[in-house]
């Protein structure tokens, strides 16, 4: 049995093209792995670059711009970009470019962070559910139903615009007037944005669960938070991975339409979301307004969908695009 | 369309004239990695009447080939040579034109009834309109043929029967439908695509009796696919054994099974578990996996696992050719010849002159495994520590209804009450058709939850009443092999982490842990270079193996073996089956064996119980329960089990247990098998009273040997087996 046919299997780590003659039987860690899968698939880490140099622009973006988004030129109101600012300027003479830089740190903390939390939420409560059944499941369930039919962009509304400054104030009044106001936004939006994914998580789950490796797992002694976390989200990764990866776009239009109403964001900060908002009405007329953010929104959810989908294949040994090459 | 018709219309001229003629067939899918070349050149000859096997294990062309007769192959497949039906070429027929044929020139059966059926018609419905759509006839007329083709495949009650939805039948049943609608409109083929691979062997035997039947009622010839060299030796004429796409070697049923030529048939032959074998015969271990089609290389497929390989044997790819010892004559035609091909037995071997000539056996090729004693099975039984006791288990599920106000309407009996014990360095065999409550009672043990009723006692300790630290060391000591091995292996986790788990979970240090990996995987007869690998890039013995090394990481005790061989083909099984043998002299383990293959069972097991509807009919030493069975439903079971023989598969007489396995919510009062039971009928009334109305205990019927049947010495010996 020792000797494979070669030609049956495919072979996954083909000796020559990795390192200096690396033996094939140097044991690699299931994150090796995953790392040296992702590194194979191109348009993946042209993604990550993306997000990377994105990430840099939005933490030392203001070192590099003239302006600060705060600062007000009074001697340029929507003008067109020229040598002084490259992206132009806004009706009230703000540099269009330190805006979007802003804006980008905004918008990137706020749709990666929340599809991260919503995303993580529901993989743990989904699958933990389906696990243990029971009582933790049906309240589970319960507490997913009734999160469903809140209304949840009127809560957030209020929420984030409530007066909290009386005597009474409880812990989450305190966090919330404590905390950076995007912190708040970011939890709330996470908060209300797993239910369904969780649902979904859940059902996957429950046929995950009756495979015999987690039963194999089972009998091994192996604790169930660690066959959950070994074996039951692993193989459901796909779906997390699609499900994070349109979080990311969904966190970034919910924040918006908060923004647009004046609950979520609010000036002088400003989101990509914001810039959008207002730009589009003058995308024809004075197109510098609309065109920097939207292609920075597009670049950004692209890299992310790149990212995700690498990521997919890393995680799953049977896709060929993870591995052939 | 008109030639159609008119072959169509045309009878086969009498019973030996040859119906169907296939000449140098290939058959080829284009694929990313490169053209699955699925078959490469395949000539036969099928006479009326006549029933020819393509045996062959899984990959090797058999279904395709099937496929491509009937014209049901997938549109990309690349097909070639030469399919005639009484001499008219088929083979370029358009796809309306063939079916103007398929369903009533030539039919097929295929391997799971289920699926093969429509759900939402009726079974008349079906029947029907494979009636009707062959030869157009008022509606009463055709139901008519169809309650009559119900009745010829032994259905009873068709009349009302008819009317019923394929989930109405039961999966015999169901194929005996699909056999119905074969032979609707008197074919002159009926290609039978393992067609009771699905089934159990109870179900089986009857099944292939109402197969034979049909063949006879309509004089058609049968080209019978199946892996299963015991099925094949009890219902061929003539054989075809294909390997990598090529068939390797042609002849008659006796040719194949006594005189074999080509070392692969010989391997395949020796590495079947024989029911029928006394002792503890050694299998034949064929080294080595099935070739890929895709872009083979020169020379003859089976040379990589073939240990007479010879020089020419990499280079030249053997034609198919008579040997009688001394000199070869080329038989294979070419695609154009009409003459008959292989009318002897021919093999695609350059060696096997020699073969013939020096009458080499499975033992004078392949390596076999001498069977091992351990140092705990010197000892005798007696005074072995046991390690697994189970008394009076039962475990009964609640059958609930309705959606908001569940109320219990019943009670499935899965385990009714068994007792069994497992000493040290003891293999326990647990045989059983599905249903019976083998894997439930595999459940309990492993669950370590309170059984219904009854105790559980693994190594001196009741797993239920063990908490934390306790059970967790209890966990150690007993492990499980599934049936599975695609199933049970994590696909997102590599070689190492799966094997490394175990050892993970119970707290191993990563040096040791990495030592103990590659120990494990020698000692499974896996290269340790692989350990980076996932699951799917293995082949199915090797999953097994990584299977069992899963098993062994913390040198466990007992171990469960659901099933271990039952998804693997023959020639894999034989090396898993030897590994386990090997293993539990080796390591002094004690098995406990689920299966339902009773010959597997008698090949690996010390002592054996057979169960039927949750409880166990008859317990004992494995010889006495196998050379001497007592009770009627062993002797059932033990009788149909096709054996690798065609000679005695000619002479057998088969005990047919009538109709289906009772629901296991709704057993018989008394004794549970007296509604199939055959001793029960010879019976005078007043004793079978007694089966109705007293469940029947296991009642000693030798040293180590009980059966649970009122009228035990009613029969003194029934020679089932041989």
């Amino acid at each position: 049995m020792s000797t494979n046919n070669p030609l049956e299997l495919i072979d996954e780590m083909p000796t020559p093209t990795h390192g200096a003659n690396a033996p094939t039987s140097k044991r690699l860690s299931r994150r090796q792995l995953v790392v040296r899968r992702f590194l194979r698939n191109k348009t993946a880490v042209l993604g990550l670059l993306v997000l990377v140099v994105m990430a840099l622009l939005a933490v030392f973006g203001p070192l590099i711009s003239a302006w600060d988004y705060r600062d007000v030129d009074r001697t340029a109101f929507l003008s067109e970009p020229d040598s002084r600012h490259p992206f132009g300027t806004t009706q009230s003479g703000v540099d269009m470019f330190a805006l979007t830089l802003r804006g980008l740190s905004k918008s990137l903390v706020i749709g990666l962070a929340v599809a991260v939390i919503s995303t993580g939420i529901a993989a743990v409560v989904g699958a933990f559910a389906a696990y243990f059944g029971g009582w933790f499941e049906r309240i589970a369930l319960w507490v997913i139903d009734l999160l469903l039919v809140v209304p949840s962009f009127l809560i957030i509304a209020i929420m984030m615009s409530a007066d909290r400054s009386g005597t009474n104030q409880s812990g989450f009044d305190r966090f919330v007037s404590a905390a950076p106001q995007w912190i708040v936004l970011v939890v709330l939006l996470a908060l209300f944005g797993w239910m369904l994914a969780a649902r979904v998580v859940r059902s996957l789950s429950l046929s995950v669960k009756e495979r015999e490796y987690v039963q194999a797992a089972r009998f091994m002694g192996i604790p169930a938070p660690v066959i959950i976390v070994r074996h039951i989200l692993p193989n459901i990764s796909s779906l997390l991975i699609i499900d994070a990866t349109l979080n990311v776009a969904a966190a970034i239009l919910a924040e918006t339409s908060l923004s647009f109403f004046g609950f979520g964001v609010k000036p002088p900060d400003t989101s990509l979301g914001v810039l959008l908002g207002v730009g589009a009405r003058q995308a024809t007329t004075f197109p510098w307004l609309f065109v920097p953010p939207a292609v920075t929104v597009v670049l950004l959810i692209l890299a992310v969908n790149a990212v995700g989908d690498g990521l997919r294949d890393a995680l799953d040994p049977t896709s060929g695009s993870g591995g052939r090459v | 369309m008109t030639t159609a018709t008119t072959s169509a219309g045309r009878r086969r001229t009498g019973a030996g004239d040859v119906v169907l003629s296939v000449r140098d067939l290939h058959v080829t899918f284009p694929s990313e990695a490169g053209d699955v070349r699925a078959v490469r050149g395949l000539d036969f000859d099928l006479r009326a009447g006549e029933t020819m096997a393509i045996v062959g294990e899984s990959g090797s062309g058999k279904s395709v080939t099937s496929l491509a007769v009937m014209g049901l192959h997938p549109a990309s497949a690349q097909i070639t040579g030469s399919v005639r039906l009484h001499g008219e070429e088929i083979l370029d027929r358009d796809d309306a034109a063939m079916s103007k044929l398929r369903g009533k020139a030539m039919s097929m059966v295929f391997q799971d009834p289920l699926s093969a059926l429509t759900p939402v018609y009726t079974v008349g419905d079906q029947i029907v309109e494979a009636i009707q759509l062959h030869r157009p006839m008022p509606a009463a007329q055709a139901w008519k043929e169809a309650v009559e083709l119900l009745d010829l495949v032994g259905i009873p009650n068709p009349q009302a029967r008819v009317r019923s939805f394929p989930h109405e039948f039961s999966g015999g049943m169901r194929q005996r439908a699909m056999i119905a609608m074969a032979i609707a409109n008197d074919p002159d083929v009926i290609i039978a695509d393992e067609p009771t691979t699905a089934l159990d062997v109870t179900i089986q035997a009857q099944v292939l009796e109402v197969l034979k039947r049909a063949q006879r009622e309509t004089g058609a010839a049968v080209i019978m696919i199946t892996h299963d060299l015991g099925v094949v030796a009890g219902m061929a004429d003539r054989v075809t054994v294909m390997y990598a796409g090529r068939p390797v070697e042609q002849g008659s049923v006796d040719d194949i099974y006594y005189r074999p030529q080509m070392p692969y048939t010989i391997g395949l032959l020796g590495s079947v578990p024989r029911l029928d074998a006394a002792e503890r015969q050694p299998l034949a271990t064929v080294e080595g996996n099935p070739p890929s089609v895709v872009n083979l290389p020169p020379g003859c497929p089976f040379a990589p696992r073939c240990p007479l390989a010879e020089e020419q044997c990499w280079t030249t790819e053997p034609a198919l050719v008579e040997h009688s010892g001394s000199l070869a004559r080329r038989v294979t035609a070419g695609p154009d010849s009409e003459a008959a091909t292989v009318a002897g037995h021919a093999a695609a071997c350059h060696l096997a002159d020699r073969v013939v000539r020096d009458g080499l056996r499975y033992t004078d090729i392949f390596p076999v495994a001498e069977h091992a004693w351990s140092a705990l099975e010197q000892v005798p039984r007696e005074q072995r520590q046991p390690v697994l006791q189970i008394s009076g288990l039962k475990r009964h599920y609640p059958l609930m209804k309705g959606a908001v106000l569940r109320r219990r309407v019943g009670t499935v009996y899965a385990v009714d009450g068994i007792d069994l014990e497992v000493r040290e360095g003891e293999t326990l065999g647990l045989v059983g058709e599905s249903g019976c409550g083998k894997s439930t009672t595999l459940m309990e043990v492993l669950n370590f939850l309170p059984p219904t009723d009854g105790t559980i006692t693994v190594l001196g300790k009741n797993p239920a009443a063990l908490r934390g630290r306790a059970r967790k060391e209890l966990r150690r000591d007993l492990q499980i092999v599934f049936q599975d091995p695609m199933a049970s292996l994590d696909p997102r986790m590599t070689v190492f982490d799966l094997i490394a788990e175990p050892l993970k979970a119970h707290g191993w240090s990563k040096a040791d842990t990495a030592a103990r990996v590659e120990e494990l995987m020698a000692t499974v007869g896996l290269d340790p270079s692989h350990v980076n690998r996932y699951p799917g890039q293995f082949s199915g013995g090797q999953r097994q193996r990584i299977g069992i090394a899963r098993a062994l990481a913390l040198k466990p005790k007992l171990l469960v073996l659901d099933e271990p061989v039952s998804a693997l083909d023959v020639s894999i099984q034989a090396g898993v089956i030897n590994l386990l043998d090997q293993l539990k002299a080796e390591l002094g383990l004690s098995y406990l064996f689920v299966a339902h293959d009773l010959a597997v069972i008698r090949h690996i097991a010390d002592r054996v119980a057979v169960m039927y509807l949750g409880s166990i009919v008859e317990h004992g030493d494995v010889d006495q329960v196998y050379d001497n069975p007592r009770h009627p439903y062993t002797q059932a079971l033990l009788s149909a089990i096709p054996i690798p023989d065609p000679e005695t598969e000619r002479t057998r007489e088969r005990i047919l247990l009538r109709g289906e396995l009772p629901s296991p919510a709704d057993p018989p009062s008394g004794c549970k098998f007296r509604t199939r039971c055959p001793r029960k009928l010879a019976l005078p009334e007043s004793d079978q009273e007694r089966c109705v109305t007293e469940p029947p205990p296991l009642l000693p019927v030798g040293t180590d040997h009980t059966s649970a049947c009122h009228f035990n010495d009613t029969d003194r010996h029934v020679d089932v087996v041989a």
